[in-house]
């Protein structure tokens, strides 16, 4: 394992500099994903959908960004289209000083080594018919690294780095368990040394012994590979443990942004507040005691938003000014914790999470 | 199964809640696949008293949600070979014709699905499919009242405008209000009992809170007891008065909801608890079972937990014999583990301990 953190410093020519919460290796910058609606009988755009619509933040070296919220709110395509798998319509993706929005896709393959993805399904994600040696070996053959005996070596190497053993190599994934195939795709992932990974809820289609093991795997790997982690999940437990920041997104834009700590412990938006109270606490003794903010109605469709703030449909403070003028995500308590309310405020209730005693 | 003859719950029996209203006696089934015979249930009883909420948690694969529709004979046969006993108002679940049984279902006993979508027929509208569960179980009511009826209950489940909705079709509602209108359907002829099969699982979390306020509506306004099956152990906590923790087929703990988080008495109940990333806890790290669950092809002779356990250490009688479901002290209280008395008292360290070897990196 050391090993392959010595090797990928010398690859890089990297040393100090990598510390975790220190070089920012990632800015995104005013993103937006539109996809158009399209009518197939009567070729024309009948609408567009904007599934991320202005959405700014930065990761450094080394750190866990969460981005959080619910199905729809476009963090998945967030990630996805910081690696270019879904095209950007606008906005600026600077990965290390270079504005990857605009690069060939020539010119953008030396960065895709260092930045990988991780899928939610382990079952689709991992083609049935190629072995795992064959699929954590052919990121490397992309890219022509480790020749001939290497490249098996690397292969057992990595196997290895994710708690799987090197004759496993020659199975299929369906020999494999849900929780050993993750560790597949985190093999192949980080077959090339890459500096960040985008992990789209890598552990939301798990139980959940099985998830705590890949949860621990994932910090493992970040502490011994000062991997900077872009960690997409709707779980809001998982995304206090694991990360250093979070973003809340809700319908495209991000609506809260901070330290884990200060948005967990102080949410001022109330759709952070919602979301925090609605997340059932295995704590029996919390019974009755915990103040749930239960939200009328549904997400709106994103392809005909609200007026002025997204969340203001199904928001108890939403006034007059919140149909009018979109609020904008900035730091209104000056403690460096954004959020985009007319009317954040920290929760009138006291904390948003009960804490226990244990 | 020599815990089938003792009631698991002596004290609730004799005081608060009466007589159990569904009691469930060594229920066993087999799953016949090509690859051979999955033991899917082996050996499950409980009971349910009227008015309750009895959690089942457990993971995929454990058996809690085939026992449950196994109970209500909802497996086909073949390939499910259902065997045990059901007993429900002084007869026999698995052994009454099915002309008597499909009364019961849907009427005294009715079921909320994970997947509101697969459960409604997408070619009828939602409200005739109420409106018709009503008039199957009572042919004198009018079309007409009937449909009064389900726009009603679709009102008291918050679907907005109900008349409106009544007319729609299963792809035009939400998620969280399909699941509404399937709630509103168990309601419909006020069920003894409602079986909840993981009813908010495939909902966001904001629609779970919703839908749960609603259950606990339904609860209220049918007073009917609900067995509320989930592998989420924060809905338990939420919501269940007792709960069973099923592993591999089996019952492995049943305990009143407090004593079953704050002092487990079986090693996988712990190590489910401590596997849990919380909002309300700092944990350093998570507690991960190593390995993963049997199969149930060919399940081991001893202790199914066996392999995963911290706590066996290796001693031969965890392979060798299977442990029964014994009570504990004088409580509602069951664990099915040889060595449950050495987690008196030892469950904080315990937890440390096996925290700290998933650490050292061989999970």
């Amino acid at each position: 394992m050391t090993s392959i953190a010595t090797a990928r410093l010398q690859s890089t020519g990297q040393t100090a500099e990598k510390s975790p919460g220190g070089t920012e290796i990632l800015r995104v910058e005013g993103l937006k994903v539109h996809f158009p609606v399209t009518s197939t009988l009567l070729r024309r755009t009948l609408g567009t959908v904007k599934a991320v619509d202005g959405v700014d933040f930065t990761i450094a070296a080394g750190e866990t960004l969460g981005l959080v919220g619910e199905s729809g709110c476009g963090k998945s395509t967030t990630g996805l289209s910081i690696l270019r798998l879904i095209e950007p319509t606008s906005g600026r993706v600077v990965f290390r000083g270079e504005d990857l929005t605009g690069l060939s896709k020539r010119s953008l393959r030396p960065y895709r080594r260092e930045m990988q993805i991780v899928l939610q399904d382990p079952y689709s994600s991992l083609d049935p018919r190629m072995t795992v040696r064959s699929i954590v070996s052919e990121p490397l053959k992309v890219h022509r690294l480790y020749k001939g005996a290497a490249r098996a070596e690397r292969v057992d190497e990595l196997l290895q780095l994710v708690g799987l053993q090197p004759e496993h190599a020659s199975r299929y994934p369906h020999e494999f368990s849900g929780g050993q195939r993750q560790r597949i795709s985190i093999a192949r992932a980080l077959a090339l040394d890459p500096q960040l990974l985008v992990l789209d809820e890598p552990v939301s289609a798990l139980d959940v012994s099985i998830q705590a093991q890949v949860v621990n795997l994932l910090e493992r790997l970040q502490d011994e590979l000062s991997l900077a982690y872009l960690f997409v999940a709707h779980d809001l437990s998982i995304v206090k443990h694991i990360c250093d920041r979070v973003a809340v997104m809700y319908l495209g834009h991000i609506v809260e942004t901070g330290t884990t700590d200060d948005v967990y412990k102080r949410p001022t938006h109330p759709y952070t507040q919602a979301l925090l109270s609605a997340v059932p606490i295995p704590d029996p003794e919390h019974r009755g005691r915990k103040k749930r903010i239960v939200l009328q109605g549904d997400v709106p469709s994103p392809q005909n938003p609200p007026s002025g703030c997204p969340f203001r449909t199904r928001c108890w403070k939403a006034q007059d000014i919140c149909a009018e003028e979109m609020p904008e995500l900035i730091d209104r308590f000056g403690h460096g914790h954004p959020s985009a309310c007319h009317f954040a405020a920290p929760p009138e209730n006291g904390p948003a999470v009960p804490a226990s005693v244990r | 199964m020599d815990i089938s003859s003792e009631p698991q719950t002596p004290d609730r029996a004799d005081t608060r809640l009466g007589a159990p209203l569904l009691s469930v006696r060594d229920l066993t089934t087999r799953l016949a696949v090509e690859s051979g015979v999955v033991q899917a249930v082996r050996g499950v009883s409980w009971d349910i008293y009227p008015g309750e909420i009895l959690g089942i948690v457990g993971e995929s694969g454990s058996g809690k949600s085939v026992s449950v529709s196994s109970l209500l004979r909802l497996l086909p046969s073949p390939p499910a070979i259902v065997s045990g006993s059901v007993m429900y108002n002084g007869q026999d679940l698995l052994t009454l014709p099915e002309r008597r049984m499909r009364r019961i279902r849907g009427q005294e006993i009715s079921m909320i699905f994970q997947d509101p979508m697969t459960s409604f027929n997408p070619v009828k509208t939602i409200g005739s499919q109420i409106s018709e569960a009503i008039r199957v179980h009572h042919r004198s009511v009018s079309r007409r009242a009937a449909r009064a009826r389900a726009i009603e209950l679709l009102g008291m489940v918050g679907v907005p405008s109900p008349e409106g909705r009544y007319k729609q079709f299963p792809h035009e509602y939400s998620g969280g209000m399909r699941q509404r209108a399937m709630i509103a359907m168990a309601m419909a002829n006020q069920p003894k009992l409602i079986i909840a099969d993981e009813p908010t699982t495939a909902l966001d979390v904001t629609i779970q809170a919703q839908v749960l306020e609603i259950l606990q509506l339904a609860q209220r306004e049918t007073n009917a007891a609900i067995v509320l099956i989930t592998h989420d152990l924060g809905l338990i906590a939420e919501l269940a008065d007792r709960v069973l923790v099923m592993y591999a087929g089996k019952v492995v703990e049943s305990a009143p909801v407090m004593e079953l988080f704050r002092q487990p008495r079986h090693p996988y109940t712990l190590s489910l608890l401590g596997s849990l990333p919380r909002l309300d806890v700092e944990l350093d790290h998570l507690v991960s079972i190593p390995g993963q669950p049997p199969s149930l092809t060919n399940p081991p002779p001893g202790c199914a937990f066996y392999l995963r356990c911290k706590m066996s250490d290796g001693r031969e009688r965890c392979w060798q014999e299977e442990p029964a479901l014994l009570s504990i002290g004088a409580g509602p209280r069951s664990a099915a583990c040889h060595f449950s008395d050495e987690m008196d008292g030892l469950a904080q360290s315990v937890t440390e301990t096996t925290g700290v070897d998933v650490r050292a990196g061989k999970e």
